[in-house]
């Protein structure tokens, strides 16, 4: 009996003993943004990699989330997929490549392309047919993203609309929902990140990115700049960082990511 | 000084009469820790919601404006009707089937079989609610997409969440059948009356109490479920008009919301908690008081 209370009594300073070792300065939060995120993990893999001992935790939530936790302290880096605004100048962004938003829709769809005006009229239920878009005759189901994404806050100013003129049949959260929703239905469309986008194409998930105001939506035409709608990806930290969240931006901006960055299709920065 | 000698203290602290009273006092402070746990989160609830409650801004939940936050409008209604929408019709598919297993795995099953079923359901009750989404989101929603988009809807979310509360529909109603004391049994078999005659008008009304406390917990925790019901719903803010509507349930709000909800958007997300919690109390609370009726013998 005294035995068992003693070995429990060890067991259980082992574990607290164990999990402290990983706690404090060798371990990295960073919240926020589902587009950044895939690439934060395997930014985060390379470089736990490289430097054994450290930990680095990604959790998505939403671009809004990245700015709170950054501001609030419950994360060490945020990750905005967007540019700061005027009332977010306490934080300090680094960028670390560049993205696009682009429409998907279902790889069956027929349809080629969409007018920014026809694009408006489906979010605001005026278009409600795809046969009254150059399609078939199906109905056409909305997928919108919920509040506090900024691929929402940027799809809104783009086309000059407010979140209570949408009229939409789905709100999906993260991107990999909005491409898992518009795979699942064959009348749907959605905005999500060029890049997450590409990527699920090439590996095979049934959608298809549609251009905008003509233009093909590819990383190539992000990083051209002739994509309409495109947008930083950015950390952000407030004050200074730490010396390991130093560690982590400094190495996502630097050259060694680039084929990371390509692998995501998102669009390195230039040369720094 | 002949106190502090070790086999005084040793007599004094290790006789029967003391380590009763200390393992007793110990229990007791552990329990009051989990039961004050429990009023502590009632209290940062109410405490977090106090700013929109307290100028009788709950108005404006009832509001039929919809559900805009950043644009200051807090229609909560839809929600509340998609949440209880969703909690019925999960009730009213799984206590037929969860009720009808138990009285088969009871009274019918050979043994082998009833190992199984019973292995199968507590299985079933196991697997968490995120795989219940990822299934539901990746198989059943466009399924439902075909007969009608976007697929996405209540009738989803009703199927998903009749799935998870089931087995505890099932493993419940098992549990008070198989509490049914045998003389009631064996007096029904003496008098002659048939094998259904015996289970639907002896044994289900004899452990009434119990399943109906099953029901009231799976209820409870249909209300509460969070993860599938956001990934499977569709989460429109919308009035519950068809089984094919895209909805919105008041706890996939929160989790949608609240990473980045301030001020008055966030007092508000948190007074729909304390709603929430309430309704579960209520749901807690009838399910003790129906087992209070429990007679035996």
């Amino acid at each position: 009996m005294k035995t068992r209370l003693f070995l429990l009594i060890a067991g259980f300073l082992t574990v607290l003993s164990g999990s402290s070792a990983i706690a404090g300065e060798n371990k990295l939060v960073l919240t926020g943004s589902s587009t950044v995120a895939p690439l934060a993990l395997e930014i985060a893999k390379r470089l736990e990699k490289e430097n054994p001992g450290i930990r680095v935790d990604v959790q998505t939530g939403g671009s809004s989330r990245g700015i709170n936790d950054a501001r609030m302290g419950l994360a060490d880096v945020g990750m905005v997929s967007r540019a700061l605004k005027p009332e977010e100048s306490d934080l300090t962004p680094y960028t670390i490549a560049m993205d696009g938003i682009g429409m998907i829709v279902h790889k069956s769809n027929p349809v080629q392309k969409l007018s920014d005006e026809q694009i408006k009229d489906i979010y605001t239920g005026a278009i409600e047919n795809w046969k009254d878009a150059g399609g078939t005759d199906m109905p056409i189901t909305v997928v919108n993203k919920a509040e506090g994404r900024s691929t929402l806050e940027l799809f809104l100013h783009h086309f000059s609309l407010k979140n209570s003129e949408i009229k939409a049949d789905v709100v999906i959260g993260d991107n990999q929902q909005g491409i898992k929703t518009v795979s699942g239905n064959l009348g749907s469309i959605g905005y999500v990140s060029i890049g997450t986008a590409e990527y699920e194409e090439q590996h095979g998930t049934p959608i298809r990115l549609l251009p905008m105001e003509g233009i093909p939506a590819t990383g190539e035409n992000v990083q051209k700049e002739t994509f309409p709608l495109s947008r930083q990806l950015n950390l952000v930290v407030k004050n200074t960082p730490s010396p390991l969240a130093r560690k982590f931006i400094k190495y996502a901006q630097s050259k060694d990511v680039h084929d990371l960055i390509e692998a995501q299709f998102f669009v390195p920065l230039a040369d720094e | 000084m002949i106190l502090l000698k070790p086999s005084f203290l040793y007599r004094l602290l290790m006789n029967k009469w003391s380590i009763d009273r200390g393992a007793s006092a110990f229990l007791a402070v552990l329990a009051g820790l989990s039961a004050s746990l429990l009023v502590l989160v009632v209290i940062f609830l109410g405490k977090e919601s106090w700013p929109v409650l307290s100028h009788g801004g709950w108005h404006m939940f009832l509001s039929g404006s919809g559900w805009y936050p950043l644009e200051g409008q807090f229609g909560l209604t839809p929600m509340i009707l998609a949440s209880l929408a969703m909690m019925a019709g999960a009730i009213i598919l799984a206590v037929p089937f969860g009720l009808a297993g138990a009285i088969f795995v009871r009274f019918y099953a050979p043994p082998v079989l009833a190992g199984t079923y019973k292995a199968m359901m507590a299985l079933l009750a196991g697997i968490p609610s995120v795989v219940f989404g990822l299934w539901g989101l990746t198989v059943l929603v466009p399924l439902i997409g075909q007969i009608q988009p976007p697929g996405s809807s209540l009738l989803a979310a009703i199927l998903i969440l009749a799935l998870m509360i089931l087995p505890t529909v099932a493993l419940t109603s098992f549990a008070a059948l198989e509490a049914i004391p045998h003389n009631i049994l064996n007096g029904a078999q003496a008098l002659g009356m048939t094998r259904k005659g015996q289970i639907l008008f002896v044994a289900v009304p004899a452990a009434r109490a119990s399943i109906i406390g099953g029901i009231l917990l799976a209820m409870a925790r249909a209300l509460g479920e969070t993860m599938a019901v956001l990934m499977v719903a569709g989460n429109v803010v919308q009035n519950p008009d068809s089984l094919f509507t895209s909805v919105r349930a008041l706890t996939a709000n929160i989790a949608l919301e609240m990473a980045y909800a301030n001020d008055l958007h966030r007092a508000s997300l948190f007074a729909s908690g304390l709603f929430l919690t309430a309704l579960v109390f209520l749901l807690s609370w009838l399910a003790s008081y129906s087992s209070k009726d429990v007679r035996h013998g």
